[in-house]
């Protein structure tokens, strides 16, 4: 849903979204990440299932919960990307994290 | 052993980096937590390594959001002379009113102790609830920006910019200069809404630098050929599985744009998460719809060594906020027995100066920007207000119905505001619904009690901490 333009002097990553290779900027979050990537959906809601994309990008809306190395309910707007980063959307109502 | 200090300051956009510089130059011990990776807040976002990383976007962001690199080169040297303890990706999820903090960072939970506590946590953007807003491909204009400034990256495809305020214009005109395809810009702000801000010129007048950049701004989007449509009203965003179009009514005729990316926005209010949790007392400000805490004119709230300072204590905009940090930390310095009384007033007598300057313009923004009623509470019973839990306008409405006469009551009936942002983007719509309802004032109606922790900590992160 978004494009990089091509002013950026940061070096590529790359992060795994349910398992599938993902380009990513150095610094990005990866809530960011998702966006530029175009993705449809980072999750589902847990009451009627519907699909779901970063709303506020600054750690208040809680719409961009993703599961990210093993973590579930964690915020991708408040998460940096990671070289090799293992992401996953939700789907539903998840478990307590311990 | 629990770590301590004599000033915490939680935030740092322009006015935590300017209470620590303040602070630390009185010789106290001053820590900063922030919650993300790099110093400037939302508003200057990324502002210390945007010049190098991406000097064409710094271009566009333009001379307000460069003015940060000032204060952020400021704060970094005291950050490296080792006078602030500056500590990124630290999230707080608790203060007690004996200002213990406790807080985690990377996944390992910890407790600081201050003597004083100065919150600096900023704005967020004011819900925009129209049908339709919980699909992707709809947010808020304010995080477009944040997509600009942080990751280098603009809308895909059509564009529309929906709402009012001063930052739908700044956007708008960003990602137009960045080579977006902004398709249109439609604003929800009227004729009686300029009649009613005209009253407030000449005040504004003081602070005429902002207002004549409001009116190039929205030039130059119509310039670029951009159709501006004002007075719009019955928003909607369509689509099934994400948004297609935007569809509104304008001068009685129903209107509809396809489109790639609607980005909302009605102004920001206070993010007063932090300042209810550990129990300051709020008020409203019905001009600004928001609540802030009751703040004194050092910005001390009601809890004793808590002082709030910037946006989160009222919307004045990002020079505002760094002017109200300097103020703080002058009070803080004095009240831990660094500044006498008199020091402290001489100097910010022209603190407060710069400060009025900067404000001026508040009163004519607040009103030609005022939100429309039906857009703090939706009169569409099938808009979702409550993100988390999926909660209608229609619900809340039955819940009045069947009783509820305030925003905690509606909680336990519906688990509105019980989800994850707990209450952060349902709370005020909420609050508008109920006193729309029952006639009752929003001082009456009142807000969620929130609890900490006020973000996500898990039991392991809570388990590590020492007892």
């Amino acid at each position: 849903m978004f494009r990089r333009l091509h002013d950026d002097a940061r070096p590529t990553v790359t992060i795994h979204l349910d398992g599938e290779a993902i380009a990513a900027r150095d610094g990005d979050t990866v809530a960011a990440a998702m966006l530029a990537a175009g993705i449809d959906r980072t999750r589902t809601t847990p009451v009627s299932g519907a699909p779901r994309l970063p709303f506020c990008m600054m750690g208040v809306c809680f719409d961009c919960l993703m599961e990210i190395d093993g973590l579930p309910n964690r915020q991708a707007c408040m998460v940096r990307v990671r070289d090799g980063m293992q992401v996953r959307r939700q789907s539903g109502a998840r478990e307590v994290a311990e | 052993m629990t770590e301590a200090c004599d000033v915490a300051i939680v935030g740092a956009g322009p006015a935590g980096m300017a209470a620590a510089v303040e602070i630390a130059g009185a010789g106290l011990s001053v820590v900063v937590l922030d919650e993300q990776p790099e110093p400037g807040g939302q508003i200057y976002r990324n502002i210390s390594t945007n010049a190098a990383n991406a000097p064409e976007i710094n271009g566009i962001l333009g001379p307000d959001y460069r003015r940060g690199e000032a204060l952020a080169r400021d704060f970094a040297e005291n950050c490296d002379a080792g006078r602030i303890d500056y500590r990124r990706d630290a999230t707080v999820w608790q203060v007690d009113d004996d200002l213990a903090i406790h807080l985690s960072r990377s996944g390992t939970a910890s407790d600081l102790r201050a003597r004083r506590i100065v919150v600096a946590t900023g704005a967020m953007e004011r819900p925009v609830p129209i049908p339709g807003w919980t699909l992707p491909g709809v947010m808020g204009a304010g995080a477009a920006q944040i997509m600009l400034k942080a990751a280098h990256a603009v809308p895909d495809g059509p564009v529309v910019l929906a709402g009012c305020g001063a930052l739908l214009l700044l956007v708008g005109q960003q990602l137009l200069d960045a080579g977006a395809e902004v398709a249109a810009l439609l604003e929800t702000t009227r004729w009686s809404d300029y009649l009613a801000a005209a009253p407030m010129l000449p005040g504004a007048l003081r602070g005429h630098a902002g207002l004549r950049k409001g009116i190039a701004m929205r030039r130059r989007i119509r310039q670029a050929g951009v159709p501006i449509h004002s007075g719009v009203s019955a928003l909607s965003a369509v689509g099934t599985y994400r948004v297609e179009a935007v569809r509104f009514t304008q001068g009685g005729a129903v209107r509809a744009l396809p489109l790639e990316t609607l980005l909302l926005h009605q102004g920001v209010v206070p993010n007063t998460q932090l300042t209810r949790q550990v129990g300051c007392v709020h008020e409203w400000n019905a001009v600004q719809r928001c609540w802030r805490p009751v703040l004194d004119d050092w910005g001390n709230a009601s809890v004793d060594g808590i002082a709030v300072a910037g946006d989160g204590g009222g919307i004045g905009g990002a020079e505002a906020a760094a002017v109200a940090g300097r103020i703080a930390g002058l009070e803080t310095a004095h009240r831990l027995g660094k500044l006498s009384a008199a020091e402290r007033d001489a100097r910010a007598a022209p603190l407060r100066r710069e400060l009025a300057g900067h404000l001026a313009i508040r009163p004519l923004l607040d009103t030609l920007f005022r939100p429309r009623d039906d857009m703090l509470a939706p009169a569409d019973a099938e808009t979702v207000v409550c993100r988390c839990e999926e909660v209608t306008a229609g619900a809340i409405r039955d819940a009045v119905a069947l009783g509820a006469t305030g925003p905690n009551q509606a909680k336990a009936y519906l688990r509105c505001g019980m989800g994850p942002c707990q209450g952060r983007f349902c709370g005020l719509t909420v609050a508008e619904i109920i006193a729309a309802e029952t006639g009752l004032s929003m001082e009456e109606t009142g807000y969620y009690r929130i609890r900490p922790p006020i973000k996500p900590v898990t039991l392991g992160e809570l388990a590590g901490i020492d007892a």
